[in-house]
């Protein structure tokens, strides 16, 4: 009764590689913690990060949970395509099927939802507000709360490694496989909790940031006059408040049917499993663009910079992002055609999926044509920049093919379809990320990263990802499925071998782009950027210092013109120089983090039917929620005097630099 | 010659003026409030219209279980649909009360209006009661899972909704009508007043629309 469904039966004992696994991340963590402590740093991470309300700590906060979940998620990569280059010719491989089907599924879960969502949110969370000039979002103790949410996730994730089981069901979690019937264990109950409390932080975080770029735009920033990355940034919010509700509810009724015994997707009694597959992609589509579209963002901004020149085609941009913004929401039949609706709704959702193709095409073609006769530099944005847009066009075209129906039919849950979404995830969202931290880094902290470690990380990634993908492809248009666990035709395993030797080639990749940036912290000192802008950036983020101020800007920039900060260079406009008022801003607080906490507590104790914790913890949740809207001092000042020492600080810089220079 | 420098300074602080807001003041606190709250509700608005199509498609899967007709008392569901309509005028009084100022008035329409919503839940937790003790649980068939989920959902947002409403008479009692807690009010009228709009599409929907069923 105590403990629930928990026992030390639960404790994966008889798994080696998870034992070896959790005595290497006890000896890490306790190692971490011991640094931590040794060091003294309890006390400045909580002041000044985990209860920080800067839109910019809380970008990178997202960055460093992105990275570290991208680490695990990989692993489980690495894992599967060993077992699959070896389980040939009656080998059963070194991963039995329990533990196999939980690592794709923990790999899917885990990539998309506390590796690519962490990563864009973390994006726009740290450059939307600085590139509309403003000093932090519309509800700064809600972006805390969602980046804590989103950690209390990936927590239950990490949890069920070790306490229990992950799901064996796909990273969907089909009903009726899904339901109680047929995944009677906590696996389940893992991947529902994990992603509903997640998901409470994806959807406030994405009505902050609406809320944000509608109100807190600079003077003159009109809609047409936002740079690109805030126009995709503000369509995948929209996107992020218009779909992570009715993932909400679909895995709410999952729940039920797991809990209270309802029949919304059972066999029988009149409930309808492919009702969930329906309402799960309603959802599921528009993620896919709510990953994509910050990242074209990214591609915009980083192409316009090392181009020299404006953006080709700005408003065709705009408009090619809102029109995906509304077609995303009309295409999710497509990832069940053969679910039988019939050759007409087939043919719509076919037809509407192909469609989507034009506005992206007309992105790719804006792209090329600001690169057209443009005086490119080729630093590691750009380089990223160019491999995506060549990797990104296959992924684009095997997708368009894909969309029609009948070679849908043949090419269903097939080796086919896994290399397609890679393509364009691997070949769009992870290149988009790179491009993005190696281009804003040196916003974020001053100094440039280490081009040489990060040009081996890009060439081992790039041609990685081929040596990886293109067996997939190949089989896939043999008929091999997807998540199998062992092999009976001996003539394909040559094929598994070259995917894995290309995942060991991302794993360098990996490596080398965890060495560039040791290396370049390590090296701060040469790589050190004073100007703020060391790109000849365009936008108004490039304006302010590296690292920027806590308050952004002293004085908010007047936008007169899109590219604003190209616009202010040009004109020569002088910073102020005196006359600086007290700045005001919102206090820290250690709510969000509390919350998430308790909110851990409750999903973990739902999890294992620990009811009296979970009524305990819910109880708590809701009382420290009321106890925290008593709080009604949530803002100070920065005086007048801190903000003149500052800006009097970087005017020396900035005369320092001129004088170097000439 | 003396004349140049002083020239470049004034069109450098024109430059200057023209490119920053020189003259700014602090933001108004809560400014993107309303709007937020707003998508909020949207938000909140989509989950009930994920669990309308639910009702929708499975609505009609007695699994040879009991319908709408052997279940629904339509003259309680009209007394209940009444108590949350009171409570949704008595809200606006409060509001008005508020606009002028006026402390106690304010919290009074706010209690009455609590009464109202409580009484609503009173009447539909006796209904499922008696549901329940008739054996329509919501196990029985996936028609009595959309429904009680559906009804059972927009009944824990008015739960929620009274506790709010109670934590606001506190706050409104320690620091009166500020900005702040006029803003919380304005926020709850929004919360309320669309929970009466869901209630509508509950009212016709699932208990209207399925007596003709």
């Amino acid at each position: 009764m105590l403990f629930g469904r928990l026992s030390l039966e639960s404790l994966p004992l008889h798994e080696p590689i998870i034992v070896a696994t959790f005595a290497a991340v006890v000896l890490g963590g306790a190692a971490l913690v011991g640094a931590l402590t040794w060091f003294r740093l309890w006390g400045y991470l909580w002041r000044e990060w985990f209860t920080s309300v800067d839109h910019k700590k809380i970008g990178i906060m997202y960055m460093v949970l992105g990275l570290v979940m991208f680490l695990r998620g990989f692993a489980d990569a690495v894992m599967m395509r060993i077992q699959q280059a070896i389980a040939f010719n009656g080998s059963e491989g070194y991963l039995n099927s329990h533990h196999y089907d939980q690592v794709f599924t923990a790999h899917g879960v885990i990539m998309i939802f506390f590796v690519a969502m962490p990563f864009v949110t973390g994006l726009m969370n740290y450059v939307v507000p600085l590139q509309i000039g403003a000093r932090d979002v519309s509800f700064p103790f809600l972006n805390n709360f969602s980046f804590w949410m989103t950690t209390a996730g990936a927590v239950l994730v990490m949890a069920s490694l070790f306490v229990g089981e992950f799901a064996q069901t796909g990273w969907l979690a089909y009903p009726p496989l899904s339901g109680i019937a047929y995944s009677p264990g906590v696996g389940v109950d893992y991947y529902i909790w994990a992603l509903q409390i997640a998901g409470v932080g994806t959807t406030l975080s994405g009505i902050n940031l609406i809320a944000t770029i509608v109100k807190m735009r600079a003077p003159g920033m009109t809609m047409m006059r936002m740079p690109v990355f805030t126009w995709t940034s503000l369509c995948t919010n929209v996107l992020i408040v218009a779909s992570f509700p009715v993932l909400t509810a679909v895995l709410a009724l999952l729940s039920l049917d797991r809990y209270v015994g309802t029949n919304f997707f059972t066999n029988d009694f009149g409930g309808s499993p492919m009702m969930y597959v329906n309402l799960i992609w309603i959802w599921g589509h528009p993620e896919v663009y709510i990953l994509i579209l910050p990242i074209f963002g990214v591609f915009s901004e980083v192409t316009a910079t090392f181009c020299g020149k404006r953006l080709f085609g700005y408003s065709s941009m705009v408009y090619a992002t809102v029109v995906i913004t509304i077609l995303s929401y009309l295409v999710w039949l497509h990832h069940f055609f053969t679910m039988g609706s019939g050759a007409s709704v087939n043919s719509f959702f076919g037809i509407t999926t192909m469609v989507i193709s034009i506005p992206t095409g007309a992105k790719l073609f804006n792209w090329l044509f600001t690169m057209y006769r443009a005086r490119i530099r080729f630093d590691l944005p750009m380089m990223w920049t160019v491999a995506f847009m060549l990797t990104f066009v296959i992924g684009g075209m095997t997708g368009v093919l894909l969309a029609v129906p009948p070679a849908d039919f043949v090419l269903h849950n097939s080796l086919f379809l896994i290399a397609h979404f890679h393509n364009v995830i691997i070949g769009g969202v992870v290149f988009g990320v790179f491009a993005a931290i190696n281009y804003w880094w040196p916003k974020a902290f001053g100094f440039r990263l280490d081009p040489f470690w990060g040009k081996i990380s890009f060439w081992c990634w790039v041609v990685g990802f081929w040596l990886a993908f293109t067996p997939l492809y190949v089989m896939g248009l043999m008929g091999v499925t997807r998540r199998l666990r062992v092999f009976d035709d001996p003539s394909l395993q040559i094929w598994f071998v070259i995917a894995a030797i290309g995942a060991g080639l991302i794993a360098c990749g990996i490596a080398a782009m965890l060495i560039q940036y040791a290396v370049s912290i390590i090296r701060r000192d040469q790589l050190r950027d004073e100007s703020g802008d060391p790109w000849n950036g365009r936008t108004l983020e490039w304006a302010t210092s590296s690292p920027p101020p806590a308050y952004n800007f002293a004085f908010t920039p007047v936008v007169h013109d899109l590219d604003a900060w190209d616009e202010m260079k040009r004109a020569g406009a002088p910073r102020p120089a005196g006359n600086f008022r007290p700045i005001h801003m919102p206090k820290n607080t250690g709510a969000g983090i509390i919350l998430a906490g308790i909110s851990t507590v409750c999903g973990f104790a739902l999890i294992w039917h620990i009811w009296w914790l979970a009524g305990v913890s819910l109880a708590a949740l809701l009382i420290t929620a009321i106890a925290h809207t008593f709080n009604y001092a949530r803002d100070f000042h920065i005086p007048a005097e801190t903000v003149a020492e500052t800006e009097a600080e970087r005017a020396r810089q900035l005369a320092a630099l001129k004088g170097a220079a000439a | 010659m003396s004349t140049a420098p002083a020239k470049t300074a004034v069109a450098d602080a024109d430059l200057t003026a023209r490119y920053y807001d020189l003259d700014e003041h602090d933001h108004p606190e809560g400014g993107s409030t309303m709007l937020g709250f707003w998508i909020y509700l949207m938000s909140d608005c989509l989950i009930f219209a994920m669990l309308f199509a639910t009702f929708g498609v499975l609505g009609a899967n007695y699994a040879a279980g009991p319908g709408p007709r052997d279940l629904f008392d339509l003259p309680l569901v009209a007394l209940n649909t009444s108590m949350l309509l009171f409570s949704s005028i008595t809200y606006g009084f409060a509001m008005l009360a508020m606009q002028k100022g006026l402390v106690r008035q304010t919290q009074l329409w706010l209690v009455i209006t609590g009464l109202f919503g409580a009484a609503f839940l009173g009447i539909e937790l006796y209904e499922f009661a008696h549901l329940i003790h008739e054996g329509a649980t919501p196990q029985r068939s996936a028609f009595l899972s959309a429904f009680f989920t559906l009804v059972g959902t927009h009944g824990l947002h008015v739960t929620f909704g009274l506790i709010w409403l109670g934590v606001l008479l506190v706050q409104v009692e320690q620091r009166g009508l500020i900005a702040a807690n006029r803003r919380r009010l304005m926020c709850l009228s929004l919360f309320w007043h669309f929970l009466d709009v869901i209630w509508i599409g509950v009212f016709t929907f699932v208990y209207l629309m399925g007596m003709l069923r």
